[in-house]
């Protein structure tokens, strides 16, 4: 009977799977056609809405895959876009090649640093940590001159070139090519990540979510593992930073600021907290909503906090908890779900 | 460095050091027993000096806000614990996280809506506005020693009532063995509510004390919400006694740093925070884990 009851689970478990792999599929071709039919406002939109997706599923992989909260995550997608503002000279544009990989490299790199003083505590305290991190990485841009200080910097936006052939963009080409290239990081990074858990790697990382202590009895030295998870995600965020930078041409110390973070695992929340595809849902629709609101009030920040309140108090599973309600809450433990809980004492 | 300069810093360290710990000393005690994140503990500093500023701007007197502030924190936080937060002690961090920035953007945007997005300065009540001469050439500040003795008054009335009363056995009981707490049928929501309710008086009554020394402006929570967690993060978790000494610590490197060396001021608290998470991850004070 339970053998039995176990083959229906994963029997259920791989139809949602490949279901969701459809969707996905489909999803990304419907993003991949959809400038040829609307206007360069909503290329720049819905690329904005791409970039915080790709934010939102770096994060994904502390809280939803290893139970990780972080509130400091901004710190590394800022450090992305300032990265390419840093190494930019003042008269010449530089190949993605080259700022792409030195904002990755960057993120990840402090990612390691951050990542291995807050891994040392857990928890409540995790949480304070990563907070307090990333309001240095904010200091730091936001009072000295180092980065333009309060009030930001412009920058030389990369360009799309290699040796020296450069790809002619128009001035109403490069939006399309800004919107292309985020859309393929954000394809690639998810892949990337459906490959990364469904590896030993990433079953090493749910097992943590569940239960770190069985995880340490086994034998997993579980520190390195969530080392390892922090500076991927730290990276990847990186990466989203340096769209941002790419697509704006500006960087602001608020793109660092907790409040980023805040808003990220807002769209975490929103979207979902067991999938892959849940961030990316969450971001769209978070971007869409904050549109909205823009248009209808000034108040964004009160419609903002409203909606917070509403997903927290009533939709515990996101917006995807509304059409897939039977999605089981807690997972068989080889399948990102809800980080376990954990005690306030630890 | 010229001795009265230096004894000025030590006094603004020890007075900023002494509000941060009315602030801190909430978040670690709700984190303590309730196991819950108030990330709008800054809110409600911020509430505690926009009350200062509408009282004193409409009666002219600071003394009337104080115990307002204190009242107020009280009702706000019964109101809060009640309606909101005693669903969520038993949830993810995750969801308490979110509820609580929640609370943060609202209350800033009916700060926004009631009195607007200026900055407002707060006028020190007349009766303290004067310097107390210490030395021939070096006065300080009077109403900043009345900061002081005001909040050491707070700091022993806080020890006393956790470490002498009954009711502060029950609180220290609670956040060491909740369990055992329930089996004795002490009734834990009135001591959850209670706790609550002062953690938020006393950010409330610190935010008051605040408004003339620092006036009133956006988003003043903020600042101290950050600081004031790594105090907690130092101090050690529900260690009362640790949030005490590294408030005094905190706000006497911070302030001696902006004077001494202005440029790297803002990262010595987190150089020192990185410090003893290397050191001892529970922090100074917190329990070995």
């Amino acid at each position: 009977m339970m053998a039995h009851a176990h083959l229906n689970t994963m029997r259920a478990k791989l139809a949602r799977q490949t279901r969701g792999a459809w969707l996905m599929g489909v999803g990304a071709a419907i993003l991949a056609v959809l400038p040829l039919g609307i206007s360069e406002f909503y290329t720049g939109l819905i690329t904005t809405g791409l970039i915080a997706a790709m934010l939102a599923l770096s994060l994904q992989l502390l809280v939803g895959c290893t139970g990780l909260v972080s509130l400091g995550h901004a710190a590394f997608y800022g450090l992305g876009a300032y990265t390419v503002y840093a190494i930019t000279p003042a008269d010449h544009a530089l190949s993605v090649l080259l700022t792409l990989p030195a904002a990755a490299a960057v993120a990840g790199l402090a990612a390691l640093l951050v990542g291995a003083l807050s891994l040392r505590t857990k928890g409540f305290f995790f949480l304070m940590v990563t907070l307090a991190f990333g309001q240095m990485v904010f200091f730091i841009f936001h009072n000295t001159k180092l980065g333009g200080g309060a009030d930001g910097a412009y920058l030389m936006r990369p360009t799309l070139s290699l040796l020296d052939w450069q790809l002619p963009l128009t001035r109403r080409q490069r939006p399309l090519a800004y919107y292309y290239l985020s859309l393929l990081l954000l394809v690639a990074m998810y892949l990337a990540l459906r490959a990364l858990l469904g590896s030993l790697f990433g079953r090493v990382l749910a097992g943590i979510r569940v239960n770190e202590q069985r995880m340490l009895a086994l034998g997993f030295n579980t520190y390195r593992f969530k080392l390892a998870a922090f500076a991927i995600a730290g990276l990847l965020a990186g990466i989203a930073g340096h769209m941002y930078a790419m697509k704006e041409g500006f960087v602001n110390p608020e793109l660092v600021g907790w409040h980023r973070s805040a808003e990220a695992l807002l769209m975490i929340l929103l979207g979902g907290l067991g999938t892959l595809s849940g961030p990316i849902v969450g971001a769209l629709a978070y971007t869409a909503i904050g549109e909205v609101a823009q248009l209808v009030t000034e108040r964004k920040l009160l419609v903002e906090g409203l909606i917070i309140l509403v997903v927290v108090l009533s939709l515990p599973r996101g917006l995807s908890g509304i059409w897939v309600p039977r999605w089981p809450r807690k997972g068989s433990g080889g399948e990102p779900g809800r980080a376990a809980k954990v005690s306030p004492h630890d | 460095m010229d001795f009265p300069g230096l004894l000025a810093q030590l006094l603004n360290g020890l007075q900023y050091g002494l509000l941060l710990f009315l602030i801190a000393s909430g978040l670690t005690l709700i984190f303590g027993v309730m196991g819950v994140i108030n990330l709008a503990h800054g809110s409600m500093f911020m509430i505690g000096a926009y009350v200062a500023y509408l009282i004193t701007a409409r009666w002219g007197s600071l003394w009337l806000a104080l115990p307002a502030a204190a009242l107020g924190g009280l009702l706000i936080g019964a109101a809060l614990e009640a309606g909101l937060f005693r669903h969520f002690y038993a949830r993810e961090h995750l969801d308490q996280v979110l509820l609580t920035f929640a609370l943060i953007l609202l209350f800033e945007e009916f700060r926004s809506l009631l009195v607007g997005n200026d900055f407002y300065s707060v006028p020190v009540p007349a009766l303290l506005d004067f310097s107390v001469p210490i030395t021939a050439q070096f006065s300080y500040s009077a109403y900043r020693f009345a900061v002081i003795a005001i909040c050491l008054v707070l700091a022993g009335l806080l020890f006393w009532w956790i470490e002498r009363t009954r009711f502060g056995a029950i609180i220290r009981a609670a956040a060491e063995k909740p369990e055992m707490v329930d089996v004795l049928g002490i009734n834990a929501r009135r001591v959850h509510l209670t706790l609550f309710a002062v953690g938020t008086a006393l950010a409330l009554i610190a935010g008051a004390l605040a408004a003339p020394l620092y006036s009133v402006y956006p988003n003043m929570g903020d600042g101290f919400l950050i600081i004031s967690f790594v105090v907690v993060v130092i101090g050690g978790l529900g260690s009362v006694s640790g949030a005490f000494w590294s408030a005094l610590i905190l706000g006497l490197v911070d302030t001696l740093g902006a004077a001494y060396a202005p440029k790297v001021a803002g990262l010595v608290v987190y150089v020192l925070m990185a410090a003893v998470l290397l050191w001892r991850p529970t922090g100074l004070f917190g329990r070995r884990a």
